[in-house]
């Protein structure tokens, strides 16, 4: 069986900027990690392969060359080998042309039985992209996938975590899933895997390798274009009571309540 | 779609149906879709994929659309994301709306993309904002992102349809006109278009009867604060007199203390409920990013110097314990005296 690992490169949760010019996020000066939700994602595969014999797991992702640090985290935790799409007119893509250019590279890549993407990633905060991986490969997509109940002969069956309850399903593969964090605890990479992270090769591909004309890849490929973007003042200024006389503060609160027709 | 391969016209909002019925979250995207179709000066369509479902649609008219196009079929009963993607794509090939928006739910968030992804346009996720552009006509979207830190406008300037998913709970539907009068149009397709690679074997329904916390108007919150995993109780019971949902931060679910789909925060849900009350909660930014769109936040806390006291509008700086209790039996008091 052959899995591939979407994972996206993002900056680290609390030190993000933009820039306000270009609408752009400014990604040099930052703290890079692995999409924290694209973990569960590699835990999964990793767990599919314990426990199927033979089974092997390709990491893919699209960024910069740094994001090769991604890559490596993954194959540090257990996935075999690593997929880096780099290219100068990769830049500025939306989550239509990242789509485009990551199912380019995975048809390149031979046949896939399982595609494992994340819910979404912390930074574009989207979730659009494992979805349309799968609308262009054009196999189904089992989104928000809590648990994998059952695999094998062709098929697989999860549940998905959705408003109310959890949905059991069962798809032919090959099936791309968008996992969710309920589904597993992500284990910590060990020595033995991160040694064998720092001697694996990364293969680096450019837009010619996947065969894509670069009006379709980047910003020049993308649907949408951000024209704009602003810091929301998050801060509110409200009132602050004591707690100390507990009836009293209630009371104020119950007044403010009162005030914003909310009781 | 490129905007050069024909004319679009129209607004279309994603129906959204579940355990048969037409789900509200329908309305409140009719309410958006009915403003964008007036600005646009066009007409609002809605889309209804199920089964057994055409005698129920006309609730969407009174809601706001002019047209309901429903294709009804037992292939619909269940959510099969290929089918109603193949659906959905056969529906906008032949009538080529301009605009094209659904709830930014589990449905809305997996069919949408989808459906971008095989007619090659553009998609906005978790819309906060819709507007028209008074000179260019197209659809401008508001969204946050990076955990709520940054608003961005989007447009897709030369794809159709131009496609959103939109915040549930970011409008208020419209109130139901019964005297509203509209089209209903049934598609039918050959049986062929229904089959799917996706089987529906169960849904195992949460033992709570509250809406799902994304949906709800409500939601008390409790954090590692409340100290230990019975005392959400209180939480649950403030909750249940107010009519909203339970929320929690990372740390209680990491505790075990209440399951996930309560989690709020960067890696759980986004809220936008018109009132979000938390106690115990630190405020952390990942937190924040989950709620920081509420109209109204209200935050309990024993530490002064605590975060979230900068982000709400109300804040007791107190015991969660000892007050939650006094919150609730006076809640109580004054609901039995109003409804005397
Ligand atoms: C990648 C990533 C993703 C994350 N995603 C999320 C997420 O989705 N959601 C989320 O919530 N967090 C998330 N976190 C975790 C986040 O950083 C915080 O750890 C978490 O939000 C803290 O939870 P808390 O406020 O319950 O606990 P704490 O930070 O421990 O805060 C408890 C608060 O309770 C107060 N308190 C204590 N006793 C009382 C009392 N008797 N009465 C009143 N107040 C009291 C304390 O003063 C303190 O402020 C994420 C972190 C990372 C790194
Ligand atoms: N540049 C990328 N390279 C590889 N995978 C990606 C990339 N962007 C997004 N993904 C995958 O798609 C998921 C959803 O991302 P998003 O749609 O950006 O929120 C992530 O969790 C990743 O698994």
């Amino acid at each position: 069986m052959r899995i591939a690992v979407l994972v996206k490169q993002v900056p680290a949760s609390d030190k993000v900027k933009m820039d306000e010019e270009t609408g752009t996020m400014v990604r040099s000066a930052l703290d890079a990690e692995l999409n924290p939700l694209d973990l569960y994602a590699v835990e999964e595969a990793i767990r599919i392969k314990e426990k199927t014999n033979g089974a092997e797991i390709t990491v893919v992702s699209m960024g910069p060359p740094r994001a090769v640090d991604a890559i490596k985290e993954a194959i540090a935790m257990g996935c075999d080998s690593g997929v880096l799409l780099s290219d100068k007119v990769f830049g500025g893509a939306d989550t239509w042309a990242t789509a485009r250019t990551l199912s380019a590279a995975l048809e390149k890549l031979g046949t896939f039985d399982l595609i494992f993407s994340g819910e979404r990633a912390t930074d574009g905060e989207t979730g659009q992209v494992g979805p349309s991986v799968a609308a262009q490969l054009d196999m189904p997509a089992l989104t928000y996938v809590s648990k994998i109940r059952q695999i094998g002969d062709g098929k697989i069956v999860v549940e998905r975590a959705i408003e109310g309850g959890h949905e059991v399903v069962e798809s032919s593969l090959p099936a791309l899933l968008s996992v969710v964090k309920e589904i597993n605890e992500p284990r910590m990479p060990n020595l033995t895997g991160k040694i064998r992270a720092r001697k694996t090769e990364v293969l680096t591909m450019t837009a010619a390798d996947v065969g894509l004309d670069s009006s379709t890849t980047g910003l020049t490929g993308s649907p949408t274009r951000v024209v704009k973007v602003f810091y929301p003042s998050m801060s509110r200024n409200g009132t602050i009571v004591d707690g100390r006389d507990p009836d009293d503060a209630v009371q104020k609160l119950l007044q403010f309540l009162n005030e914003k027709a909310l009781v | 779609m490129k905007r050069s391969e024909g004319t679009f016209e129209g607004v279309w909002t994603l129906g959204e149906t579940r355990n048969g019925e037409i789900n509200p979250v329908s309305y409140e995207l009719l309410a958006w879709g009915r403003e964008l179709a007036d600005k646009r000066g066009t007409t609002l369509a809605s889309v209804v994929l199920g089964h057994d479902i055409k005698d129920k649609v006309e609730s969407l008219i009174q809601h706001g659309a002019d047209i309901v196009y429903v294709v009804d079929h037992p292939g619909l009963e269940h959510f099969a994301p290929d089918v109603h993607a193949a659906v959905l794509e056969k529906l906008v090939r032949e009538v080529m709306p301009e605009i094209f928006i659904a709830s930014a739910t589990t449905y809305g968030r997996t069919v949408m993309p989808l459906l971008a992804g095989k007619i090659e346009t553009g998609l906005t996720a978790d819309c906060t904002g819709l507007d028209i552009e008074a000179n260019s006509g197209l659809l401008i979207q508001t969204r946050p992102a990076i955990g709520g830190n940054v608003m961005a406008t989007i447009k897709t300037p030369n794809h159709r349809p131009e496609m959103s998913t939109v915040r549930p709970r970011s409008r208020k539907p419209l109130a139901k006109d019964e005297s509203r009068t509209g089209q209903i149009i049934e598609k039918t397709y050959p049986d062929g278009l229904f089959n799917s690679k996706v089987r529906f074997i169960d849904f195992i329904k949460d033992e709570t009867t509250a809406l799902p916390i994304q949906e709800a108007e409500i939601i008390v919150s409790g954090g590692k604060g409340l100290k230990d995993g019975k005392n959400f109780d209180l939480v649950r019971e403030l909750a249940d007199l107010l009519g909203g949902s339970v929320g929690a931060s990372r740390q209680a679910v990491d505790l075990g203390w209440i399951p996930y789909s309560h989690q709020v925060g960067l890696s759980g849900k986004t809220v936008s409920p018109r009132l979000y009350v938390c106690a115990g909660v630190s405020g952390a930014v990942q937190h924040i990013a989950g709620m920081s769109s509420s109209d109204i936040v209200i935050a309990i806390n024993n530490d002064p110097d605590a975060p979230i006291f900068k982000v709400c509008d109300f804040g007791i700086v107190g015991d969660a314990l000892e007050i939650l209790p006094i919150l609730t039996e006076k809640l109580k008091a004054l609901k039995a005296t109003t409804n005397k």
